[in-house]
Formats: structure tokens, sequence, C-alpha cells
């Protein structure tokens, strides 16, 4: 196994419910940041090319907000969290107040909060990863960029460009408030990262 | 811009005079344009890394990285007219899309691709015209081969020509 394209539909789906673990963690943090009730769809999690994620956020152009997190330890990989620029601002509007319809870039209070979503989510797919594994994972800070879809998806990309040109595309709702906020994360792992998951869980290669 | 001839990720393309090629959201990735004045043919490459050695024993998508893109693209453009000595380039791309901590390798990329794009142009006696790279934002780029013009945009920011 030498990358992601060649994953069996076993491993797959052992992934999948990793994202679909971790989604279900992250409604819950995110309903106590929030202080409300949050519902999540069921996410819908796909290993599929860089073009096909690009495209599920807009295009290549879109404005778009990515935090990104580093793991390390036991597993080495990124995580990053993508939002629109107008579910950015929807969000904002629950967590800090203001005008979802105004323009402009956001200032320093609103990118800590959209910053500390994407440590939260981050975080919860890495947890669903640790704990399902029993493997000890860091994270880093969360590292937040306002640009191209296309261009920040392609960091994550470049830095794991040796495991294949397939991504681990994330894609959930979470409803709060009658606004909904539609998330995308990708995850990108080593494949020794991959390999070791599909081990500790007594899954064949 | 429509009828543009779109290059993906990993990924070159060439055309003659009056197509346009362009190419999307050049994060760290670099855009290269090949042209040749006089045949009007021109050529886009978009590359992702900057060189193959460390994958030498895997099968690669050669448009990947710059130092297999380029030589292909080059052979190809000569097949379709163009002469390596009347070559011209202009490059975009290359940013640090993110701010991370010092002493991190990552986001070093940008800067690794500009270099192996200049060596690799170098070696192959092509000289760099036009250069907007570094910093930290996407770019899109567009290039007319009827006028051999690189356009770069960019969000919030002043389209530039080279």
């Amino acid at each position: 196994m030498e990358n992601y394209e060649q994953l069996n539909d076993l491993q797959i789906d052992v992934l999948r419910e990793i994202g679909n673990i971790g989604a279900g963690n992250a409604a819950t943090a995110l309903a106590t940041m929030l202080d409300e009730k949050v519902d999540i769809s069921v996410p819908k999690v796909r290993i599929t090319d860089f073009d096909t994620a690009v495209n599920a956020l807009g295009g290549a152009e879109t404005l778009t907000v990515g935090v990104l997190v580093n793991f390390m330890g036991e597993a080495t990989g990124m995580i990053m969290f993508l939002l629109r620029m107008e579910d950015a601002r929807n969000i904002l509007q629950i967590l800090v107040g203001g005008d979802p319809e105004e323009s402009g870039e956001l200032d320093d209070l609103k990118l800590s909060a959209i910053k500390e979503i994407g440590n939260i989510l981050g975080s919860s797919y890495i947890n669903s990863i640790a704990t399902l594994t029993g493997m000890s994972i860091q994270i880093s800070i969360p590292y937040i960029a306002i640009d191209m879809a296309g261009a920040l998806m392609s960091v994550p990309v470049i830095e794991f460009g040796s495991v294949g040109d397939k991504v681990m595309f994330i894609e959930e709702s979470f409803i709060a408030e009658d606004n909904q906020l539609n998330s995308n994360v990708i995850m990108f792992a080593e494949m020794e990262t991959i390999k070791t998951i599909m081990e500790r869980l007594g899954i064949e290669g | 811009m429509k009828n543009a001839l779109i290059v993906g990720i990993s990924d070159y393309k060439l055309a003659k005079d009056p197509q346009v090629l362009a190419t999307y959201a050049l994060g760290s990735c670099v855009g290269i344009c090949l042209y040749d004045p006089e045949a009007r043919v021109g050529g886009l490459s978009h590359i992702m890394l900057p060189d193959s050695v460390q994958f030498a024993r895997q099968e690669i998508n050669r448009m990947k990285f710059a130092d297999t893109a380029l030589p292909d693209l080059v052979a190809e453009m000569e097949r379709m007219g163009a002469q390596r000595r009347r070559l011209k380039a202009k490059i975009a791309g290359g940013a640090k899309m993110f701010e991370v901590q010092a002493g991190s390798t990552i986001g070093t990329i940008g800067d690794r691709n500009v270099a192996s794009v200049k060596s690799v142009l170098q070696e192959l006696r092509i000289p760099i015209l036009a250069e907007d790279t570094g910093s930290n934002y996407g770019r899109t780029v567009f290039f007319n081969l009827e006028t051999g013009i690189m356009k770069v945009q960019a969000l919030s920011r002043d389209v530039r020509e080279y």
C-alpha cells in the first residue's frame, strides 16, 4: 500500500467511520461553544480527487476561509477545515454577533473565532482516531488563511504529495439556531499512519 | 475570458495563437508560461512539487514536478513548431498560504518550487522575462498566445499584466 489509490473498500470504510465519529464529536463540541443545540447531517466522507473536492466548495476561485491543523506523534498529517466566506459570516453572527450582510475583511476577533472552530473540528477528528486506535497524537495550533479554495486546498496536497492525488474529503452540515453551517474538512495522513491505524484496528492490508 | 483552455493542477497544455491558456488558484504551486513569439506557440504548466528525485521508484505523473514537466512541455512545443532558442518564460505563484510557526518546514514549498523552476529553466536556457511570485495569496493566470501576455488575478487585488 503506497498511496490512497490503493486503499481497498474495507479500509476506505474504516476511514469513513473515523470521519463519522469525528463529525459527531465536533457537533458536541460546537454545541458547547455556541451554547445551542447543534444538529448534524450524516457526514459524507469521500476519498476523491482534488478537482472534485475543489468543485464541492464552489470552484477553485471561491473565496474561502481555511483553518489548518498539523498533527504529529504516532500519526502524522494535516487537517484543513474549509468554510465558504458566506458560511463563515453566518456562523460568526451566532458566535460574536454583527451583521451577516457586512462585507470587508474579518477583524481579529472574528478570525480568532473561526480559528477556534477549526481547532475544535480538527481536534474532534484527531480524537476519534486516537480513541479508536490508542495512538498518541499531538496537534499544532490552528493556522488561518482566507483565499481561493484551490490555493488553500493545494497546501496539504503538496505537503503530502507522496501519498497520491486523492484526498479524504468530509462534508457535513451543522444546524444551529436555524442557521446551517456547511463545513468541509480535508484530511491527509502519511501512509505509515494509515497503515498503523489499520493494524491497530485489525484490518488486513 | 471565454474559451480559455484550462490547465489543472499537475498538468500542462500547449496551443497556438489566438488561444488563451488559463490555470486557477495557484497557491504554493507555480505556473510557468512558455512562449515562442515567432511561431506563436505557447505552453502553460502548473507544477506542484520541485523535483521528482525522491519518487524515482514510483510511477509518477511527470506533469506534477518542475524537473520533469518543463523538459516534456518544451519537447511537445518543439513538435508543434516552436524552437527552444526562441522560448521565453513568465512565471507566477509559489506563495506561502499559511503563516506557520518559525522552524517548521511546512510553508517553504512555494519558495522551493520557484527556485526549482528557475534552475530548470536555466538548464533549458530559457530566459525569465517576468515573475509574480511569493507573498501569501493565491493567483489565477491567463496566458494569451496572441500577445504572449501573462495576466495575473488575485482576490481583492488589481489585475497585473506582464
